[in-house]
């Protein structure tokens, strides 16, 4: 771990925002639903660090709220996916070859012939613009993310001789994917998770951004990019620190997720 | 080889009939009578009859998808709800934006990530090396929304150079429609660039430690010379793919980037109908979007297994 560069770099941006998005449940420097028209588009100063939006809400203030909604949509989302994409796929390893291994890779080649904005759009004509439904849309499309992964890291763990000891001990399959195979694809688990973490906030930022996501009063990044668009030339603060504070904690996710790759797998660090 | 190709045709069949069931059944379950949202509240019940008649509302669930899905395979994607013009014509307007847009975009995606990546490649570990990989890990981590807006602010509002939203239309002449889709198709191509880039290079890190590299190399080439030569053309295969599938998601990211730039395309068709509940326009565009990518990912297939018997056999 020591001179793992991304990892701690990554590491830290990461911990800043998810510090951020915690703090901001027991303080923050302005509450973000009173509006101070009489302070409104102010540049960065001392009493509003990042400056403040077009009702006078402070921006800073709002980038922590922000974060909160982000982080709650990408963590569920790779919840859902994890949640059902594992199983799925262990189920799929097990029974290779069978009726429902081919079903269940097939319904993952169509989840993945929809990009994941289409299902949010489909969702959204449905069921209205909502948080949930953003969640929902990000979540379907992670689920073949980490059916594939899981499937594939099985299948090569069904050949190992402890796997057929354990046959052999007349576990059946279940048992063994539970007791011998997940655990040995976890570190795969945790690496895809942190990347479709970081895409999950991007998606998240995106379909606010087009109003699918997270409606108002909820603060969210996207919205604030959405908010500031009319008025970037003479307020060009209101659009930059939404926009960087999305940036970092991307950046910081993947090479979080490229750090922990490298810790948990040496050897792929000479191949890179 | 003709096997290969009656298997996987038959299996993009099936994905189109389940990709436009699943659609079909989504938007079925939505409450409400589009004939009711049109002719408001105080419409008479043998006016909505008929409306609701004209816009093939009446019937079973299965007749209904068979009529929308028999409609579409000859080209007659029903009439728009609000505009009460044909889907298609609204489509097929909106289709000269958008698919220009996407092929700008992923023809500057490819003409940045290639040299670059290579560039990479083939000075492994320089101060280039370090230099691409640092943009690309940035390229990957920025919004392109964001970064529209940013390109906006700098190449529209301070520099004059392009304008900041509208399309000037074909009718223009072609440099000027191409100028006005120019930072809509950067900002989608520089995501998609960054990915590419990292692909090329990481595929050309793994050829390059072949063995038939070395022997080249032992026969006198340069290293360099054995890349061009030998190691590139070999690369390629996983960089195709992932330009295959790039194809999809620049549409589906068009969607977003045609707000930031208010291009009239497909995807400002797509949020102008969710908010009229147009729910036919919405449907009929999606599953244009996913035929594309269905059809491109079998197209890239098909290209491999052209290249590559290899392939053929391995599934």
């Amino acid at each position: 771990m020591k001179g793992n560069r991304n990892l701690w770099l990554g590491g830290g941006l990461t911990l800043i925002f998810a510090s951020a998005a915690l703090i901001s449940f027991l303080w923050v420097p302005y509450d973000t639903t009173v509006l101070d028209i009489a302070n409104k588009i102010k540049g960065p100063s001392g009493a509003h660090p990042l400056g403040t939006d077009h009702f006078g809400r402070d921006i800073l203030s709002m980038i922590m709220v922000g974060a909160r909604t982000s982080i709650a949509v990408a963590l569920v989302a790779v919840g859902i996916g994890m949640g059902l994409g594992v199983p799925l796929g262990l189920t799929a390893a097990a029974k290779k070859g069978s009726l429902l291994d081919e079903l269940i890779m097939r319904g993952n080649d169509l989840v993945f012939a929809f990009p994941s904005l289409l299902i949010a759009i489909m969702i959204t004509a449905v069921f209205g613009a909502s948080a949930l439904n953003a969640i929902i849309a990000i979540g379907i499309f992670n689920i073949p993310v980490f059916a594939r992964l899981t499937r594939s890291g099985a299948l090569s763990l069904w050949t190992r001789d402890y796997v057929m000891a354990a046959r052999v001990a007349g576990k059946g399959a279940a048992r063994i994917s539970a007791e011998h195979i997940l655990p040995n694809v976890t570190n795969l688990l945790i690496v895809q998770g942190t990347i479709q973490f970081s895409l999950g906030i991007l998606a998240e930022a995106g379909l606010s951004y087009v109003g699918l996501g997270a409606q108002p009063p909820t603060a969210s990044w996207g919205r604030m990019l959405a908010d500031s668009q009319t008025m970037i030339s003479f307020a060009p603060h209101m659009a930059l620190f939404p926009g960087l504070a999305i940036l970092l904690t991307v950046l910081g996710l993947n090479l979080m997720g490229d750090g922990l790759r490298d810790m948990f797998d040496p050897k792929l660090r000479r191949a890179r | 080889m003709l096997r290969y190709f009656l298997k996987r045709l038959l299996s993009l069949a099936l994905s189109l009939v389940v990709a436009s069931l699943v659609i079909f059944l989504a938007l079925e379950v939505v409450p409400g009578d589009p004939a009711a949202y049109m002719l408001g509240i105080n419409a008479q019940e043998d006016t909505l009859a008929v409306l609701r008649d004209q816009l093939g509302l009446n019937g079973t669930v299965v007749e209904r998808y068979f009529a929308w899905a028999g409609g579409m395979l000859r080209g007659d994607f029903g009439i728009s709800y609000t505009y009460r013009t044909p889907v298609a014509e609204m489509i097929g307007e909106r289709l000269w934006i958008s698919l220009p847009l996407a092929l700008y975009a992923l023809v500057l995606s490819t003409l940045i990530a290639f040299p670059a990546g290579i560039w990479a490649a083939s000075k492994r570990g320089s101060a280039a090396d370090v230099t691409v990989m640092g943009v690309t890990q940035l390229g990957v981590a920025i919004p392109n929304f964001w970064f529209a807006m940013l390109m906006v602010l700098v190449f529209a509002i301070n520099l004059r150079w392009f304008s900041a939203g509208g399309f000037v239309g074909w009718d223009a002449g072609f440099a000027a429609a191409l100028k006005s889709l120019t930072l809509p198709a950067v900002a989608l191509a520089l995501p998609q660039a960054s990915i590419l880039a990292r692909v090329m290079r990481s595929s050309l890190l793994d050829t390059l430690s072949e063995d038939y590299i070395r022997t080249a190399r032992a026969k006198g080439l340069s290293r360099g010379q054995a890349l061009w030569r030998h190691a590139l053309r070999n690369a390629l295969i996983p960089v195709l793919t992932i330009i295959g599938m790039q194809f999809s998601f620049l549409l589906a990211g068009a969607i977003i980037i045609e707000n930031v730039f208010f291009l009239p395309g497909l995807g400002r068709l797509v949020f102008q109908s969710i908010s009229a509940r147009d729910l036919i326009v919405v449907e009929s565009v999606v599953m244009l979007l996913v035929f594309a990518v269905i059809v491109v990912n079998f197209a890239v297939d098909m290209a491999y297994a052209v290249v590559d018997p290899r392939l053929r056999t391995r599934r």
